[in-house]
């Protein structure tokens, strides 16, 4: 690999473990679309910060930007709460008409900006080797690797430091209140680094992946595991096995860094959506056909024990009488009555069914419930 | 520019446009309407965001720019995301949210991936494609403001027909589940619905934007009305009149591209009727309440004098501001609401700052205290 | 002659996510009466009314409505739901909330008309809540919207209504017209089935009563059936009752009843 490679996939790296760690909390609050908003209403805030400061290069960008994210944030909020805007056409009006003040004052000041709307929104991280960062004449990598490392460290200290308010905070914001915790500023505190997180990251990737980066490997995790710790160092694994294995699906193909690692983190979505142990589709199917079986041989057991002593039980504990007494299709009744035998919960003669001692006690355990 | 209105009329780009636009507006205004009220606002967000790779992919396999194939590959993509999005939300703890956020980002992600695949044929007409990222109003023909139109017209007739359906699948789906109205079918119509207005406005106002027309004119509309059908009609009215404000705005101006036009005229819209609106209107309400404050105070004042006048057994006995400030139950307003019952010609004053009823004054105090005993 | 059975449930068993929460259910109900569900909370109350109304699927027995299976019977039936599940910043007005009530009838397509319109300012006037018939939904007190959703199920002409928690929430003035209404429909012949939270007033309310706790603790004529001991069955003991209910006075300073 070439150090140009290499720097790419650092950076890369990078971005998705930034993104994951604040995308967790996103996701668990149920404020994932908040991303979108943000990183798409940044393109306004970019530009007043520009047109403040004249210069492209200047990290006082990020500042105007992440002040757009807060004020995106803020101004949904205030819709919500004036109770004449659900949340979510709250979020659906502002960002568009953000998007589209910076979009008109681009183009009214064509020509003096060389912000490309395209890159905005899409981003390039083939070009950031080529932004370095020299500081007294060393070459110390990528600008953008720079930038990132700050910006993950940040998130890291963040959560690090309040760790026990933000789950709480997270889980039961009530109690955090009640417990004198400021969820509220708290709130506002991650929000801002949500900004900040994603404007430093537009700047390789392009605000789309910053979405798919903040939601799609925190979901992932969401599926592998109950535990916020985890689901945190879970999420920026997964978002590092997102970024470089993005990286070389835009390296065989030939295309687009962003777009091919927001298809890959789609794609370990769908991998642990279908596989995960516990919360994933095969796991839920393979779970409800057990408790299926469960269920009904639970009834075929207790229907036999309430007529076995009874004075029609010849008739009543006959396996034709199954159809007709639980309303059994044909093939149901065969099919619990062999799996029943195969448990050695009931002994079946000719259609006469007997339960063992086995079956007896189960249908006695569930009866007791 | 020719601002006439025969230049309106000759001026083909801004014909069409307009035309367009309106189209756009109409559509969006009815079928976001049923998607605000769903909870769903973001639903057209992520439609039009997994446009792209339909796209993509459309343009891929025939080799065709024509709108309509586009368009179709458009919707089918926004028609498979959002069966993944409910499938997923439906099989696992992923909240709607998320999954939301979740494809349209992937989607979007594939439909890049497909883009620059696609830049590096041979075949340099790639670069039609990505109008559908921003909208480029400017390049709409006559054919795509007719692909439009059908489409638009397909939408609005399907919710015409359905009316009834879709105002119970809004308000009460499990009562319309009881009634025999299946809630998945209902469902399912509506989403195609809703991906073909969504679909068809992208060319105008692009990807990003769209979400805004889906939402904007519901929200505004219901500002107005408390009426299912009423609201419907104005929404679609606020985004007729968005759309040609935003295309006229736009070719008015140098520089102003149309889509953001659009939106910023669609959310003027927006804030004016959250503000002013009649009952509902935040500041509308504020001011009710100012007038109401000082309704108040005044019939106070009116009765205080009256209860003076009642013990001093002379109509004419005038009292001073000081002691009508004691009696008030807001001191500080009592001589604005002197002045005012004095215009209305209820209150005199004399030289020594005193002040009594006038017999006008003294019949609408009474006529207050007759009202009060009724209520009471 | 006969009457027919209103409801006639077979082996009804009902499970959520493998946890049963109702199970092998024999029931039946004559037409015309008017009868209470009652049990403790999760004993299945709510998923029996939903089974009838077809829109949850057993995993086993069957329900006959009028001798019919209820796929059939779907017109049949009236259903006024627990007020919580509405949206009530909908723009709509009562009568239009109780018109929807016709929509079963009228099929796809079909608008409402002067005639649905009739019907609804009817049933409005039944419930009597005709001065409200433009009110705004978000406007009403919690026992006008429990009335709104009456008048709705009225309009539906059904034979067999359902009605879960009819009462919960609502005002005295509201409860005793409920009740009247309740009568009324029973003087027509139909068949009223309620579920009802408050022990205290199902004797006085309701001529039938089905004692549920996941399984048929018992079910028939109020007197015979309301008795301590099956309400101890019932509850299994968990809540104090009444004693006084069946009418012999119990000073062991047993609490009122509090269904927790």
């Amino acid at each position: 690999m070439t150090q140009a490679q290499i720097e790419i996939q650092l950076v890369a790296i990078v971005v998705a473990a930034s993104c994951a760690l604040p995308g967790v909390f996103l996701v668990l609050r149920r404020m994932a679309m908040m991303s979108d908003a943000i990183s798409h209403a940044i393109l306004f805030g970019i530009v007043i910060a520009f047109f403040v400061v004249g210069d492209l290069a200047s990290p006082l960008l990020i500042l105007g930007a992440a002040a757009t994210g807060l004020l995106t944030v803020v101004s949904v909020e205030l819709l919500q709460r004036s109770g004449r805007v659900r949340e979510d056409a709250a979020i659906g009006l502002v960002f568009p008409v953000l998007f589209s003040i910076g979009v008109i004052m681009i183009a009214r000041s064509a020509g003096q900006v060389h912000l490309d709307t395209d890159a905005v929104l899409l981003g390039e991280l083939a070009f950031a080797p080529f932004d370095r960062l020299t500081i007294a004449g060393i070459d110390l990598g990528p600008k953008s690797l720079a930038v990132m490392l700050t910006i993950l460290a940040l998130n890291v200290a963040f959560i690090a430091v309040f760790f026990k308010e933000l789950k709480l905070a997270t889980f039961d914001a009530p109690l955090a209140a009640a417990l004198g915790l400021a969820p509220v500023l708290l709130h506002y505190l991650s929000m801002a680094l949500v900004s900040i997180t994603a404007v430093g990251a537009f700047n390789a990737v392009g605000s789309i992946l910053v979405v798919a980066l903040m939601i799609a490997p925190p979901a992932s995790a969401y599926l592998l595991t109950d535990r916020l710790s985890r689901m945190l160092v879970y999420s920026v694994g997964i978002g590092i096995i997102t970024a470089i294995s993005g990286y070389w699906l835009a390296h065989v193909l030939d295309a687009s860094i962003a777009g091919s690692m927001a298809t890959m983190a789609g794609v370990v979505f769908g991998l642990v959506f279908i596989f995960a142990p516990r919360h994933g589709l095969l796991a839920g199917v393979s779970r409800r056909a057990r408790q299926k079986r469960q269920f009904a041989e639970a009834m075929l057991t207790i229907h036999l024990f309430s007529h076995e002593d009874s004075p029609d039980s010849a008739v009543e504990c006959h396996k034709d009488h199954l159809i007709g007494h639980l309303r059994w299709p044909h093939e149901h009744a065969e099919r619990v009555v062999n799996q029943s035998v195969s448990d050695e919960l009931i002994t079946n003669q000719n259609g006469h069914l007997h339960l063992t001692p086995r079956g007896r006690t189960m249908a006695k355990e569930w009866l007791v419930q | 520019m020719d601002l006439s209105l025969s230049s309106f009329f000759s001026d083909y780009t801004l014909r069409t446009v307009a035309l367009g636009a309106t189209i756009l507006g109409v559509t969006s205004g009815v079928l976001g309407s049923l998607a605000v009220l769903r909870r769903q606002s973001l639903l057209g967000d992520a439609i039009s965001h997994t446009a792209l790779p339909g796209i993509a992919l459309a343009f891929m396999l025939t080799g065709s720019k024509a709108p309509l194939v586009l368009l179709f590959g458009a919707a089918i993509a926004g028609w498979i995301a959002t069966l993944l999005i409910v499938g997923i939300v439906r099989a696992s703890r992923i909240k709607y949210d998320s999954a939301l956020g979740l494809i349209l980002s992937v989607f979007f992600g594939v439909g890049l991936v497909l883009l620059s695949i696609i830049q590096k044929t041979p075949d340099a007409r790639q670069a039609g494609l990505d109008k559908f990222l921003f909208g480029q109003a400017s390049t709409i023909l006559a054919e795509d403001v007719l692909t439009m139109g059908v489409l638009g017209f397909i939408a609005i007739v399907v919710v015409l027909l359905l009316w009834k359906e879709f105002k119970l699948l809004a308000f009460d789906p499990a009562y319309g589940e009881v009634l025999g109205f299946r809630t998945t079918s209902l469902d399912l119509i509506l989403t195609t619905v809703l991906v073909l207005a969504i679909v068809l406005g992208l060319q105008m106002v692009g990807v990003v934007l769209m979400s805004a027309m889906v939402v904007a004119p519901a929200t505004a509309a219901r500002q107005w009305t408390d009426r299912f059908g009423v609201m419907m009609i104005v929404s679609a009215i606020v985004g007729a009149v968005s759309g040609i404000g935003g295309a006229v705005a736009s070719s008015l101006t140098p520089h102003l591209p149309t889509g953001p036009a659009i939106v910023l005229v669609a959310g003027s819209i927006v804030a004016f009727s959250l503000l002013f609106a009649p009952r509902r209107g935040i500041l509308w309400n504020w001011l009710k309440q100012r007038q109401r404050g000082r309704r108040f105070q005044e019939e106070a004042a009116l009765l205080d004098l009256y209860a003076l006048a009642q013990q001093h057994t002379g109509q004419s006995h005038s009292h001073t501001l000081g002691v009508l400030r004691a009696m008030s139950a807001a001191p500080a307003g009592t001589r604005r609401t002197l002045h005012e019952l004095h215009t209305r010609g209820l209150v005199a004053s004399d030289s020594s700052d005193g002040w009594r009823l006038t017999p006008a004054g003294f019949m609408e105090a009474e006529k207050l205290l007759r009202e009060q005993n009724v209520r009471t | 002659m006969s009457s027919p059975l209103a409801l006639e449930i077979n082996d009804l068993t009902v499970a959520y996510h493998d946890k049963p929460v109702l199970w092998d259910l024999d029931l039946e109900v004559p037409a015309g009466v008017l009868m209470a569900i009652v049990g403790p909370n999760g004993a299945g109350k709510t998923t029996l009314i939903k089974a009838v109304l077809g829109v949850i699927r057993p995993a086993a027995g069957s329900i006959k409505l009028l001798g019919e299976p209820i796929e059939k019977m779907r017109r049949r039936i009236g259903y006024v739901p627990q007020h919580g599940s509405v949206d009530w910043d909908f723009p709509t007005d009562v009568l239009d909330v109780v018109m929807m009530g016709r929509y079963g009838a009228l099929g796809w397509i079909k608008r409402p008309g002067k005639r649905e319109k009739d019907v609804a300012l009817q049933a409005l006037e039944q419930v009597g809540m005709t001065a409200y018939k433009h009110r705004q939904i978000s406007q009403l007190s919690g026992g006008q919207r429990q009335r709104v959703f009456i008048a709705r199920a009225l309009v539906q002409d059904a034979d067999v209504y359902l009605m879960d928690e009819p009462f919960q929430g609502v005002d005295a003035t509201t409860e005793i017209a409920i009740v009247d209404l309740l009568r009324a429909l029973r003087s027509k012949g139909k068949t009223v089935l309620v579920v009802h939270h408050d022990l205290q007033t199902c004797p006085e309310y309701f001529d039938w009563v089905t004692l549920l706790n996941v399984r048929k603790i018992a079910s028939g004529p109020m007197a015979e059936v309301f008795t301590e001991a099956n309400l101890r069955k019932t509850y299994g003991g968990r809540t104090a009752i009444y004693s006084s209910i069946n009418g012999a006075p119990n000073n062991q300073g047993l609490a009122k009843t509090a269904v927790s």
